[in-house]
């Protein structure tokens, strides 16, 4: 991959770091990027080692962990603002990638003491990596859809 | 007894255009501009800060292997290259200046516990903090 490609890409990633609050899907990030969102997604995972979609899903995650730490405000209120849609799928993504509950992350993390890490490092080295995070939205127990967030991306 | 930092090196893509960014944008002075043979020494600095330079380089030979040089142009393109904190006296202020210069930001200035802060990054990919410390500095 070229260096323009790169600076593309990296346009990209950029805005998923900066307005994941927003409703951002895959199609305005490709455009970003400036290419087609089935070249859009190769070239970003061949980058960055995960789709876009997962990308800004972890992004979303470790935004609210970060909240989840330092604030009051509740599990609901959270999940809005990071841009999650709808609390069932913000719970479920949560649980995936960190591994716990969101409450359970808060009192856990609240028990020690606070680290004295300036938020721009942890904003670099703090967003999740572990749990496997699924690119299409997964049959809930009941039966019906989860929506995993605001797109459904198809594999590479 | 070490006394101070006083080089610190960043890899750029192009040092013609990193000198107009360092300069034009974030207001820097050059400090050095020399060349030997086809080896350019470019450093800036803030001009608050007079005793240290940062040398904007160019990966490449004899330094290191042109695959080498390749990775890390990658990565600076990538933007996967975190290279520091500028202090300032007004993170509001300074932000709005840079983004009318067209500075990209990645965030907007937000208030921490060590002060307000902003980032943003060079036009290379280089993200760098723009932080207001509070106070009374916390370790």
């Amino acid at each position: 991959m070229g260096i323009p490609a790169y600076v593309h890409l990296r346009r990209a990633k950029d805005l998923a770091d900066r307005s994941y609050a927003e409703p951002l899907d895959v199609d305005a990030l490709a455009r970003t990027a400036l290419c087609s969102r089935a070249h859009f997604i190769r070239s970003f995972k061949a980058a960055y080692g995960e789709t876009p979609h997962q990308y800004l899903q972890r992004r979303r995650i470790e935004r609210a962990t970060e909240l989840l730490r330092g604030t009051d405000r509740s599990v609901s209120d959270i999940c809005l603002s990071v841009g999650f849609r709808s609390l069932g799928s913000f719970s479920a993504v949560f649980r995936r990638i960190v591994g716990e509950a969101p409450i359970a992350y808060r009192e856990r993390a609240r028990a020690a003491p606070p680290p004295h890490v300036p938020a721009c490092f942890t904003l670099m080295w703090t967003r999740p990596a572990g749990g496997a995070l699924s690119e299409k939205p997964r049959a809930s127990a009941a039966g019906s859809v989860a929506s995993d967030d605001h797109e459904e991306v198809p594999g590479p | 007894m070490i006394n101070r930092l006083s080089h610190a090196t960043l890899w750029v893509l192009d040092q013609d255009a990193a000198l107009r960014f360092y300069t034009e944008k974030l207001g820097f002075e050059v400090r050095r501009d020399q060349s030997i043979d086809s080896f350019r020494w470019l450093t800036v600095g803030p001009p608050d800060q007079p005793d240290v330079q940062l040398v904007l380089l160019e990966p490449g030979p004899p330094m290191m292997d042109a695959a080498s040089a390749d990775q890390i142009r990658a990565l600076v393109a990538k933007g996967a290259m975190g290279t520091g904190v500028f202090a300032t006296d007004d993170c509001r202020g300074t932000y709005e200046e840079l983004k009318a210069r067209g500075v990209e930001f990645l965030q907007e200035p937000t208030e921490r516990f060590y002060g307000i802060e902003a980032t943003f990054r060079d036009d290379s990919g280089n993200w760098f903090s723009l932080t207001q410390p509070a106070e009374v500095p916390v370790s």
